[in-house]
């Protein structure tokens, strides 16, 4: 056994561009769930439409790559106000069924057979990313000593980096505003903040729109990355795992996605590397017990547990303060 | 309440009179099994020349060769079911080639199929198929009614198994109010439990009755599941005060736990029970015009036995009654003196043992697989939805609707590669104009 | 006519005997009608046949009602009798099956009910609706209107809206000073009590600077030392010249405080007049007395819907 490699293995993850998408999309969730109460559970389809937007723009229809980065923000705006204007009047839970059906709707369609000259079908799409590449201004990739990452990843990570950032100084300029405060509240109890003369709709559309935009930056890094746009990237895995990543930073903070984030990617990586060197030839576990197979997916089992237990025991999260957060209401 | 159950109990029993009109007609084919050995298995048969039952008439004595990577790796001569099964060394990709100067005379092969077919042999056994259409495009006009008959015979299917989880998860969030996204996973608990126990059962020397027997334990642990699930996990966290939102995230994690487990142990190929598997050749039987294969027919009844046993026990029985007047209205029940927690219990036990049966109905249909539940929860989902949340009749409608539509939508425009979206767009648009379901009462504001 | 008395009689002594102005006012509804539905001399509200139903049960039945400007106006009646029901159709949180009503001439009708806030009439609700992980403080911000900084598009920037928002806390500390919560200010409003809960939810609808209070059940669950209070803040209300319409249960509070009672039975408006005429009214001893549901309005319906359910669970315990 390696602890060192284990290590490597979970901070090039924690800090690569896994790291990015999912803190994005969890910033979204945040924005969703954490400040508004809204129980979006297909943030899955804001990611891909974040993704495709830019895709389907340049390769489909040969739109410029400045072009396609604008309809990869107006794609989830579009998806927020189609889904929200007639579901945010609905229950909580209602808006999740709708949501998550809604985003394994874009999946199907997506990677059809049928829409394949549009989309891509199952083997997606690519050939878009090259202003991206070519924009790279570092010669040589970096190394730092236990991790290294190459010329093309550390330019990915940059910009990654920097968009997170942007969006949590976002968050946190607007949460600490009176227009945060309307979105608390209503988290709390819609009905005060109606008969107070606040225009509930408005603000649910507003987070709705916006943390959909963020999760949608996400899916244009990842696509930007990849250089190409897969249907399976974009199942409802992930936005459970979002959701975990949110869950383990603690939901309503600022920096609880990004640090919920780095650290589901770590513990899964580093989860991931540990049992598959305990597992299989040379590892201590014997294979009777667990094969190299089986070891590939015990991180998943683990994160299940984990999930619940954090749910139960710690709802506010790694970080957060139980007084704040509001999960655990109706 | 009452005379809403009677109507839906008619239209069942009513379909189920429609079904068993006219006597089953067995179809001929009583055959010995398949070697066990991996092999190709080319059925020849003439679409365009059939029986008087309506089966495609055998074509024998055709010679087909099977090669891979351009070697040759076997070969074989149809018997005179039409059937050859030619046996090859390793898993991967052949080409069947046609001897098309060994067909009858008059047969010909159809414009669009060629004399070679390429067949990738993903499992071990003798079910790798490969498939030469005979005689088919001379009815691709008229073929919208036969086609039509055969989804309907799928979706009527689809829609009882989808029918029983529905119930499951209807009791269980009628009593509990929680939306659980674990219940996919507890239809995959069924089908690996009847998959393990019909290994056990047919390495006992129980093989002709393991499937049925396995079938009985899986529901009984999946029973077993909801009561412990309850005991452990749910009743404690309700006691707590727990929220309903809390509640359905902590069932996401229950699910991605169990179903890795699944994973963990049973891996992420599909597996076969031993019987009844919808990869057997069996016999047919007829029901106005549609023809079911024995396991479908099976399934069929079980199902509606079932829905119907559950559906009377609801009307009639006190815990019954109780079930449905906490899902009505909790506290109302609570302060005429019914033990809700006990309820609950109860609704988890019964809700456990159907999905689970459901599970191993739908492991019959199809094959066994760790993601089975997690596939088909939306549309479980889109169902209960429709018929409206929480309520037993209509989770049953909801379903037979749904069930039918997801089987039946290709034949109207829905791309057949993603007919889930039938369900999902039904479920999304119900949602929209009637939350409440078709058959679910509105709910009050303020 | 006793009544009428009374009116002009306090008119002309109100400087001294503050105790009997309370009872009914300066509210210029000398010599009103107290036929149900009687024209008022300054209206704010004109509501006319307002009709809702929950099934085949009908929850509001209202020919004509109007509410006087400046007064304190009492909505009583017993349980069931549609109060709340009514308080939700006038505030735009429910929508009945048929009627107009208007606000200083203003019609309501199909207005949302963030806009029927706009124009100048805040509600409480029976069940405090306080935003429990929000603090006091916040809790009274959040109730300012016209606030720069609650639009998306300027609350990144704090320089566009900081100005306003000191102003808003200022005004928020000055009636958290007044309600007697300046201690708690900083506290969670989730640790708050229920009385105290009451006074920060009026607080908080003040900052809105209603025209018209609608005060749901404002007594409901408060201890008797914070009632006191609650009166007085209640009357002081008036003295700025704002309307208070208010549903209540405690008749005491009722004779207490307005200067107008209106009676609801039924859904039906069955009374109206002064605090003493009409507690003397044979219609409103009759409709008190000839409610035996000691039930609300929900559970009413509720059990109308289950009935047949319950029924047979009963049933089968007989057996």
């Amino acid at each position: 056994m390696d602890i060192l490699d284990i290590l490597r293995a979970a901070l090039q993850q924690a800090l690569g561009p896994q790291a990015i998408v999912f803190a994005l999309a969890a910033i979204g969730l945040n924005i969703h769930f954490g400040y508004t109460g809204l129980l979006n559970f297909g943030q899955a389809g804001f990611v891909a439409v974040g993704a495709y937007g830019l895709a389907v723009s340049v390769v489909t229809f040969g739109a410029p790559f400045w072009l396609g980065i604008v309809m990869s923000l107006v794609a989830p705006l579009v998806l927020a106000v189609i889904l929200g204007v007639p579901t945010l009047r609905l229950r909580a839970d209602y808006l999740a069924i709708v949501t998550i059906a809604a985003a394994e709707v874009l999946r199907f369609v997506f990677g059809s057979v049928e829409m394949k000259e549009t989309f891509g079908g199952s083997n997606g799409l690519n050939g878009y990313a090259r202003p991206f590449q070519q924009a790279n201004p570092y010669s040589s990739g970096i190394d730092l000593g236990i991790i290294s990452f190459g010329r093309n990843d550390l330019w990915s990570l940059t910009v990654g980096w920097i968009l997170v950032a942007l969006c949590c100084l976002l968050v946190w300029a607007l949460m600490r505003s009176p227009w945060g405060r309307v979105l608390r509240s209503i988290r709390e109890d819609e009905d005060a903040v109606r008969s107070l003369g606040k225009n509930v709709f408005a603000y649910k559309m507003q987070a709705l729109a916006l943390g959909g935009v963020i999760g949608g930056l996400g899916g244009m890094f990842l696509a930007l990355k990849q250089a190409s746009v897969v249907p399976s990237d974009y199942s409802t895995l992930m936005t459970f795992y979002a959701f975990a990543a949110l869950l383990l930073g603690g939901a309503a903070r600022v920096l609880g996605p990004v640090v919920g984030s780095v650290l589901f990617w770590f513990l899964i990586a580093g989860l991931g590397s540990f049992f598959s060197q305990s597992a299989g030839k040379g590892g201590w576990i014997p294979t009777v017990i667990m094969t190299d197979t089986q070891a590939s997916v015990i991180r998943y089992i683990v994160l299940g547990l984990a999930i619940m237990l954090l749910m139960i025991f710690r709802p506010q999260g790694i970080f957060g303060d139980r007084r704040e957060i509001a999960i655990d209401g109706r | 309440m009452r005379k809403r159950l009677y109507r839906v109990l008619v239209a069942l029993i009513g379909a189920l009179m429609v079904l068993l009109v006219g006597s089953p007609v067995a179809a001929q084919a009583t055959e010995t099994p398949p070697p066990d050995a991996t092999a190709i298995q080319v059925t020849l048969q003439d679409e365009a020349n059939k029986d008087a039952q309506g089966n495609p008439k055998p074509i024998p004595g055709v010679t087909l060769e099977v090669s891979k990577d351009g070697k040759k790796a076997g070969e074989g001569v149809t018997d005179d079911k039409g059937v050859a099964t030619i046996v090859v060394e390793e898993l991967g990709k052949y080409t069947v080639t046609l001897d098309e100067k060994t067909l009858p005379e008059g047969t010909v092969l159809d414009e669009d199929t060629k004399d070679k077919v390429t067949v990738t042999v993903r499992f071990q056994g003798p079910n790798n198929r490969a498939i030469f259409p005979i005689g088919v495009t001379a009815g691709e006009q008229s073929s919208f009614v036969k086609d039509f008959a055969q989804n309907l015979r799928a979706g009527i299917v689809f829609a009882l198994v989808l029918c029983l989880a529905g119930l499951g998860f209807s009791l269980i969030f009628g009593t509990t109010g929680l939306s659980n996204f674990a219940h996919g996973e507890m239809l995959t608990f069924g089908a690996v439990m009847a998959l393990s126990f019909d290994q056990i059962f047919k390495t006992g020397g129980l093989a002709s009755v393991s499937v049925i027997l396995a079938g009985i334990v899986a529901v009984v642990l999946g029973g077993l599941g909801g009561y412990v699930q309850d005991k452990v996990l749910w009743g404690p966290l309700r006691r707590r005060g727990t929220g309903l939102i809390a509640m359905m995230i902590i069932s996401i994690g229950l699910a991605i736990f169990l179903r890795y487990l699944f994973q963990y142990f049973y891996g992420s190929s599909t597996h076969s029970l031993s019987q009844y598997n919808g990869q057997q050749r069996e016999q047919h039987w007829y029901y106005l015009g549609l023809s079911l294969a024995d396991r479908e027919a099976i399934i069929v009844a079980i199902a509606i036995v079932t829905i119907t046993a559950v559906c009377v026990w609801m009307a009639k029985s006190r815990m019954g009654k109780a079930m449905r007047a906490v899902s009505d209205n909790p506290a109302l029940a609570a302060s005429s003196g019914l033990r809700v927690d006990g309820v609950i219990t109860n609704a988890w036990v019964i809700g456990g043992a159907l999905t689970a049966l459901s599970g191993v109905l739908y492991a019959m249909q199809l094959q066994v697989n760790s993601f089975m539940g997690m596939r088909i929860l939306l549309v479980i989902l889109a169902a209960v939805t429709l018929g409206g949340l929480g309520t037993i009749w209509g989770a049953l409608v909801g379903s037979m609707v749904i069930g039918l539509v997801y089987e039946l939508g290709p034949l109207f425009g829905v791309p057949t590669s993603i007919k889930e979206i039938g369900p999902l767009l039904i479920m999304i648009v119900i949602l929209l104009v009637r939350p409440q379901g078709i058959l679910g009462r509105k709910e009050r504001l303020g | 006519m006793d009544a009428d008395m009374t009116d002009q009689t306090n008119a002309e002594n109100n400087a001294e005997k503050n105790a009997d102005m309370s009872k009914t006012g300066p509210a210029g509804l000398v010599g009103v009608s107290t036929e149900p539905g009687s024209k008022k001399p300054d209206p704010i509200v004109v509501a006319d046949n307002i009709t809702r139903t929950f099934g085949g049960l009908t929850a509001v039945d209202v020919d004509h009602v109007e509410i006087q400007r400046g007064a304190i106006t009492a909505l009583i009646g017993p349980n069931g009798a549609g109060k709340t029901t009514f308080f939700n159709l006038l505030t735009g949180f429910d929508q009945p099956n048929s009627g107009s009503w208007s606000l200083e001439g203003k019609s309501l009708k199909g207005v949302a009910p963030y806009k029927v806030a706009r124009l100048g009439m805040v509600r409480t609700f029976q069940l405090t609706k306080v935003l429990a992980k929000l603090t006091v403080i916040e809790n009274m911000r959040l109730g300012a209107t016209g606030q720069k900084g609650e639009r998306f598009w300027t609350a990144p920037f704090k320089f566009l809206w900081g100005n306003q928002e000191d102003e808003v806390t200022k005004k928020a500390d000055e009636l958290l000073a007044r309600f007697l919560l300046d201690k708690k200010r900083e506290d969670f409003a989730g640790s708050l009590s229920g009385g105290q809960r009451k006074l920060l939810e009026m607080a908080r609808a003040l900052m809105v600077d209603p025209e018209l209070v609608m005060l749901d059940e404002p007594m409901a669950g408060v201890n008797p030392a914070l009632k006191q209070s609650l009166l007085g803040h209640v009357k002081s209300l008036r003295d700025e010249g704002r309307t208070v319409l208010f549903v209540e249960h405690d008749m005491d509070m009722v004779r207490d405080i307005s200067d107008w009672v209106i009676v609801m039975a039924q859904g039906k408006i069955v009374a109206e007049g002064t605090p003493d005429s009409v507690m003397a009214d044979q219609r409103v001893i009759d409709a008190y007395l000839g409610a035996h549901h000691d039930t609300d309005l929900s559970e009413l319906d509720e059990e109308a819907l289950e009935a047949e359910v319950v029924a047979e669970i009963e049933e089968e315990e007989a057996k």
